[in-house]
């Protein structure tokens, strides 16, 4: 079916490629690239797993078309720890034990990332209500916080 | 089968022209296509530029909410910050709003509220219709198949204070079961438009005209006021809540609201 040309940065690698107008970024990202890091779950956008940031910005992956990453960057969980060295915010979530079973664990990084991003030091409720669209089923949205805040703290720290 | 995606403008009125199903943020679209659903004629409109631009009071029928949030008229902002989630907001657009014409769309009472009009243009031209033209029914509108969304266009002066306000069930990523808009112009000129209580979003002149007499926040005529809205909207009992409730809530909030706006305009 129509493939359309999509020029596109993921995780900071340029990459052209021919997609199939229907497909959707996150097939694109687990099937095509191999970047199973990123998780599909309700497909109805209320769950956030598969959260990637399309020029900085949150969107769900499973309703995001491929072809319309053309032109701008990604960037998924594996784009997040740089030099072999886990980012702040995911060392924070280990600290604190933020994650158990670790499936909704990528889409709430990606969604502290492009919070702190925006707000550096955000309040309580500005990290709650900035994660709303995000589940835990194991419940460990309280250690989630307490990360989040913290990996603001680490973050203002290492900054020069 | 046919999946359009188009860059500019006349490439997704040709796709209209030939039958395709219009996909913007996808945030209403594509639930229904990962559920299964497999419109065969589809053309994708992010690429669009034309449809992201803003210029005074024109919105781009493609501009997101998230956009809105931040630079949007006041009430119609605060009905941005309460849609979904930022993932939801950051896809979603104003356009696909008006365009699945839900009872329950968060932007719909705003529009109402300032009597906005809806711009559409296919390959034959382009046409205005206002509001109460537009939206017909639950998720029907006067829109024809071959026609685009291209903008909702806002009156040149709007009313100094406007509030937003909507009720449901959990604080988080919710759709309304009240939605209300109540805006007020310096002359005292008020408007209540509501939404999720009637088939489309909907204005209550009786409680409007009652409003314009009214400048004390303290006013024993806001019962008369409340009692009005809930007298004047057309609920229905559905999952989400009862016709009573909505009833009752349609005239608590815009009780509530027209008492922010009096507020404001007394400091
Ligand atoms: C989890 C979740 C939470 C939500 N929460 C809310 C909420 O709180 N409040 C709320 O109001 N909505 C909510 N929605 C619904 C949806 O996000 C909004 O209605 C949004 O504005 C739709 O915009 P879109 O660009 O994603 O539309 P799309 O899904 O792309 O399209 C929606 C409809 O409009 C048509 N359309 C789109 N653009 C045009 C155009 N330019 N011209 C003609 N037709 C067009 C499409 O064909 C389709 O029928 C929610 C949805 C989800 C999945």
């Amino acid at each position: 079916m129509n493939p359309v040309g999509v020029v596109t940065q993921v995780n900071g690698r340029e990459i052209a490629r021919s997609v199939p107008a229907r497909m959707t970024l996150v097939e694109f990202l687990r099937d095509e690239l191999g970047l199973t890091g990123t998780k599909v779950s309700c497909e109805l956008q209320v769950c956030g797993v598969c959260t990637v940031l399309v020029d900085r910005k949150p969107v769900s992956s499973c309703a995001f078309l491929a072809v319309d990453i053309d032109g701008r960057e990604v960037t998924t969980i594996e784009g997040v720890a740089s030099d072999g060295k886990l980012h702040p915010i995911q060392q924070a979530f280990i600290d604190h034990f933020a994650l158990q079973c670790g499936f909704c664990t990528p889409g709430f990084v990606m969604m502290a990332v492009a919070l702190l991003e925006e707000v550096p030091q955000p309040t309580p409720e500005q990290v709650v209500s900035y994660l709303e669209g995000n589940i835990c089923r194991c419940t460990g949205y309280r250690s989630i916080l307490e990360a989040v805040l913290d990996a603001a703290d680490r973050l203002e720290r290492a900054s020069p | 089968m046919d999946f359009v995606v188009a860059t500019d403008l006349e490439e997704a009125l040709d796709a209209l022209g030939r039958g395709a199903l219009p996909l913007a943020g996808g945030t209403d679209l594509m639930v229904g296509v990962n559920a299964g659903q497999r419109p065969d004629n589809v053309v994708a409109l992010r690429r669009v530029r034309e449809l992201r631009q803003r210029n005074g009071q024109r919105i781009g029928a493609g501009v997101t909410w998230r956009v809105i949030e931040d630079e949007g008229p006041r009430a119609l902002a605060q009905a941005a910050r309460t849609v979904g989630s930022p993932q939801i907001r950051n896809a979603g657009t104003l356009g696909g709003n008006v365009g699945t014409a839900s009872p329950a769309g968060d932007g719909l009472p705003f529009l109402a509220a300032v009597d906005a009009e809806i711009e559409l243009t296919s390959r034959e031209g382009v046409r205005t219709l206002r509001w109460d033209e537009f939206f017909t029914g639950v998720k029907e509108t006067a829109r024809r198949t071959d026609e685009l969304i291209t903008a909702v266009v806002l009156p040149a002066a709007l009313p100094g204070r406007q509030e937003f306000a909507k009720i449901g069930v959990r604080n988080a990523m919710v759709i309304a079961t009240v939605a209300c808009v109540v805006t007020r112009a310096d002359d005292g000129t008020t408007t209540v438009a509501l939404g999720s209580v009637a088939p489309t979003p909907i204005r209550i002149p009786e409680a409007e005209e009652l409003a314009k007499t009214l400048s004390d926040p303290g006013s024993a005529a806001l019962d008369e006021f409340q009692h009005l809205v809930a007298a004047g909207v057309r609920p229905i009992t559905d999952h989400r809540s009862t016709e009573e409730y909505r009833r009752h809530g349609a005239g608590v909030l815009a009780r509530r609201l027209l008492t922010r706006c009096l507020r404001e305009g007394a400091a």
